[in-house]
């Protein structure tokens, strides 16, 4: 199924390197937006799969973030952890239409808007 | 498993130690399921590393990590252990062993693997409570226990042993005196003037030496209370630890009617004198020869498997052994003859003292036979397998002295051994016997490409680290990737080591992120969560006011300045100056826990108010309201200074002997806002009862009536550490400039996320003192520097972010429309 597109402004919002969470009350769990150094931008579920750590809070060091709660290091392109860690996170698809950022969010598992 | 349907043979092993074990592991690579097998262990342990016990004693380690075998191993294996029952004795008759618990059982074969027992002397007052050996975690957990309670410790043996003992319970707080029968320390592994360099060392980290020391008696009545020497000396002691070496542990198998003479009679093949009974390990005697060290038990473990196995052709061969010492920041190696030994032979050495620096190498027809190493030691190993290769060395004699990288330099030979050339069965580290084959088979399997994957896989270089070097070079040699050798890094995005880093920023005057990167030429472009914030911390202290600060390398606590809490909530705690506070300030505290709902309020060990579980959104708002009452962050989530305690001092008590309280405040108006490599906190407590506990902190002054006493490198926390005195001074002003100059030199030069502990432990207190007392021109200078930098930190970040800095970090990003 198509996912609901969402519009959350101009890519300038989320700083390089940094991350926002979103206001969204999504059943998945609280979601974030992450922009590397090099402009990539990546939505994940805000949770790491170790302790739910938020993530949006970790450092963004290539295309990958670091939870700050125990230095897990995440996958940002399909939220899974580097070994020797195992799990993963859920990713969302984004995209970036005249410089502004919608994130996809799945119809399915969704509360309310 | 139906034990009474288990037809297979029964394999009892005696001693659930390390070469008992190792030897049980190599049996289950090599015949999985070709016994049935009983282990007997007298401690009530599983079975654990013990060479690591220093580093247990010491700190270093917890006893969950050097165990080797947990008891998930045990039950997976099907193998039955019996810990905390040792075995009492062997009827070779009825083919039985019975145990301490009456335990009779069955054999097939028998491995004796008793180990060794700590010599004791017929000393008068061995027997007091607080006398102790050093041999078994039972030993340590005594030791540790009387270094909580008391303060003064004789270990007597100035050999491996006893010298780890000694620097372990100095780490742990204790004056440690150390009595050594010989005049030079561990002479049996170095010479005289590698031991009088350790010895010199070691009395400048705070062990004092009793050298020639014939210990003639333990005193005391309850518990031990000193030592007497037979030449007069006396040694006042709480805890006296004998580790005077040790003796094989035999008495099991004399009882058996087994051969036994200084251990316990083994063949080549590790048989006793019955076949069907094999020794390993620290318990036996080979030609002649019994075992200390873990190297040579190893190659026993394999070849006894062998035979266990079924294999009859493998033979037990003693090789050339090398000796480490593991203690901080002390580097000894030495492997085979430690002087010539007559004049056909010769040695050349290299020394010098200012650098501590001593090679010594011995030569006999053109071979190398011995070296010993000190102060510099990453071409030990290389000289191991000289010695051991038997080549012929003559070609490099010039510049064998001067170590591997340059010999080799001019030789056209590849720097480096010859991975290719080597067989698999080359053993690379000794402490955990995992050899060329296995972590190479290891790298290519699981596809392995840093040094941490091939520790966590194989345990090759995880315990004492020597071999880190050739484990990288290995590494190197089977991913095709090149990797320099034997040195710790920043992390694994560089060669490069927090040392290197730092000199580089200052000579080469790299002035940002990416320039040190570019000419270090780091792996990622971005770095990673390892060395962003290092490189960001030494940048920022290297060019204050220049370098800008990079939020995005900090830690989210350092980001958004406030402490991150397990449930994603944070922490805010205002400053109180020297742990003072007033009515105002505790009415603007209640009004904001009560206005933003906040679930805790708790007084913290360092005299301030934590206020716990504020939700991230609120975070500008409770800053806003705290700022209106005059209060400011007070950095309780910086790698910064973060408080100064005092006690209430003269103004108040009546013991007091200057104004603590006072002398706190303008510490603390002095320090707040640095940096550092790592926490630091201070206090100053008013008179000698310490009721501040300055002598565990970074930096503590204990005011006296003449002065002020201060001491530096304490540390609360796992691992207790009592401050090193750095000197005494009459002025409130030579306080404030000693603690600047002391500041500015942990800045400067220690490693990012060292503590001041560690760090000093590292140096040597010695060192700090030659920077800070002896050198007024240069304490005046690192004051300076350090009230320079502070001039461009001292602004409180939680005003600017009220204000609406950094909003971005506050609140989330909401929706705008959907396409």
């Amino acid at each position: 199924m198509e996912p609901r597109w969402k519009k959350f402004g101009p890519l300038d919002n989320i700083p390089v390197q940094g991350s926002r969470r979103l206001c969204v009350d999504h059943k998945l769990g609280p979601i974030a937006v992450f922009r590397t150094s090099e402009d990539s931008v990546f939505a994940l579920v805000d949770e790491c799969p170790h302790k739910q750590g938020p993530l949006s809070e970790g450092i963004i060091s290539g295309n990958t973030v670091t939870c700050p709660l125990h230095n897990w290091v995440i996958d940002l392109t399909d939220g899974v952890a580097q070994a020797p860690d195992e799990g993963s996170t859920t990713a969302l698809p984004v995209r970036i239409i005249q410089g502004e950022v919608y994130v996809g969010l799945p119809m399915i598992a969704e509360k309310a808007a | 498993m139906n034990m009474n349907a288990d037809t297979r043979e029964h394999l009892i092993v005696i001693g659930n130690g390390m070469a008992g074990m190792r030897t049980v592991e190599e049996l289950l690579k090599q015949e999985p399921g070709k016994y049935k097998i009983t282990v007997f262990g007298a401690e009530p342990h599983v079975n654990y590393n013990r060479i690591m016990l220093s580093s247990v004693l010491a700190g270093d380690k917890t006893i969950d990590e050097i165990v080797i075998n947990t008891r998930e191993w045990y039950e997976d294996n099907g193998i039955t252990l019996l810990s905390g029952d040792a075995v009492t004795k062997i009827d070779r008759d009825a083919r039985t062993v019975t145990s301490a618990s009456g335990l009779t059982l069955g054999y097939d074969r028998i491995l004796l693997a008793t180990g060794s027992k700590p010599l004791a002397p017929p000393l008068p007052g061995l027997g007091l409570p607080g006398v102790c050996a050093f041999r078994d975690i039972a030993d340590v957990d005594k030791m540790l226990a009387a270094s909580r309670t008391h303060k003064r410790a004789v270990v007597i043996g100035g050999g491996l042993l006893g010298l780890e003992a000694a620097w372990g319970l100095k780490q742990r707080g204790m004056s440690v005196a150390l009595v050594h029968l010989m005049p030079t320390l561990m002479e049996r592994q170095l010479d005289a003037a590698a031991g009088q360099m350790l010895q010199r060392d070691l009395d400048r980290r705070g062990i004092a030496f009793f050298t020639n020391g014939q210990t003639e008696e333990i005193m005391g009545t309850e518990r031990a209370e000193g030592v007497q020497l037979a030449d007069g000396r006396s040694i006042p002691a709480d805890l006296v630890v004998l580790a005077i070496g040790i003796r094989p542990n035999i008495d099991l198998a004399k009882a058996a009617g087994l051969q036994v003479s200084r251990g316990i009679v083994v063949y080549d093949d590790m048989r006793t004198s019955d076949p069907d009974i094999f020794a390993v390990g620290e318990c036996v005697e080979h030609r002649g020869q019994v075992f200390g060290l873990v190297a040579p038990i190893w190659d026993q473990a394999k070849v006894c498997a062998a035979h266990l196995a079924g294999d009859d052709t493998a033979v037990f061969v003693s090789q050339t052994l090398s000796t480490s010492l593991k203690i901080t920041g002390v580097d000894v190696f030495s492997a085979g003859a430690l002087m010539a030994a007559d004049e056909a032979d010769d040695e050349i050495t290299l020394r010098d003292d200012s650098r501590g620096l001593y090679k010594k190498i011995i030569l006999r027809d053109g071979k190398l036979v011995g070296a010993v190493l000190y102060g510099e030691v990453s071409d030990g190993q290389w000289y191991l397998q000289l010695m051991r290769d038997k080549e012929d060395v003559s070609a490099l004699r010039e510049r064998l002295v001067f170590g591997r990288a340059f010999a080799e330099a001019g030789s056209g030979k590849p720097a480096g051994p010859d991975f290719a050339a080597m067989a698999d069965s080359n053993q690379i580290c000794g402490c955990n016997g995992v050899s060329k084959g296995t972590i190479v088979g290891a790298i290519k399997e699981k596809g392995l490409c840093s040094l941490t994957d091939v520790r966590k896989h194989t345990k090759a270089s995880a315990s004492c680290g020597q071999c880190t070097g050739l484990v990288e070079g290995l590494l190197a040699f089977a991913t095709g990737v090149d990797a320099k050798a034997a040195k710790k890094t920043i992390c694994e995005c560089t060669e490069a080591s927090h040392d290197d880093v730092r000199e580089a920023i200052l000579a080469q005057e790299l002035k940002t992120m990416n320039a040190v990167r570019t000419a270090f030429n780091w792996k990622k472009p971005d770095g990673c969560h390892k060395c962003r914030p290092a490189l960001n911390y030494y940048l920022l202290c290297a060019w204050p006011g220049e370098y800008s600060d990079d939020s995005r390398s900090r830690f989210v606590n350092e980001r958004v300045h406030a402490n991150i809490q397990k449930d994603g909530t944070y922490s805010v705690v205002p400053r109180m100056w020297g742990g003072l506070t007033t009515p105002a300030e505790l009415h603007a505290i209640a009004s904001v826990a009560e206005k933003f709902n906040i679930p805790t309020v708790k007084v913290t060990g360092g005299q301030r108010i934590d206020l716990l579980g504020v939700k991230k959104d609120d975070l500008p708002a409770v800053w806003g309201d705290l700022n209106k009452a005059g209060l400011v962050s007070g950095h309780a989530y910086a790698k910064g200074l973060r408080t100064v305690k005092t006690c209430v001092g003269s103004e108040w008590c009546r013991f007091g002997t200057q104004d603590s309280t006072g002398l706190g405040v303008k510490l603390e108006k002095m320090t707040w806002g640095s940096w550092t490599p790592h926490k630091v906190k201070l206090a100053v407590s008013g008179c000698p009862r310490n009721c501040a506990e300055a002598t565990i902190k970074d930096l503590g002054v204990v005011c006296v009536e003449a002065g002020y006493d201060i001491v530096v490198g304490g540390n609360g926390g796992i691992d207790v550490r009592v401050t090193d005195a750095l000197t005494r001074v009459a002025t409130e002003a030579e306080v404030l400039e000693y603690t600047g100059a002391f500041m500015q030199l942990y800045r400067e030069e220690a490693h990012y996320l060292e503590r001041t502990a560690p760090w000093i432990a590292r140096v040597g207190i010695e060192y700090v003192k030659q920077r800070l007392v002896e050198d007024p021109e240069g304490r005046r200078e690192l004051n300076e520097r350090f009230l320079h930098s502070q001039t461009f930190v001292q602004d409180d970040p939680w005003a600017e972010r009220a204000k609406g800095a950094e909003a971005h970090e506050f609140a989330p990003l909401p929706a705008l429309e959907e396409a």
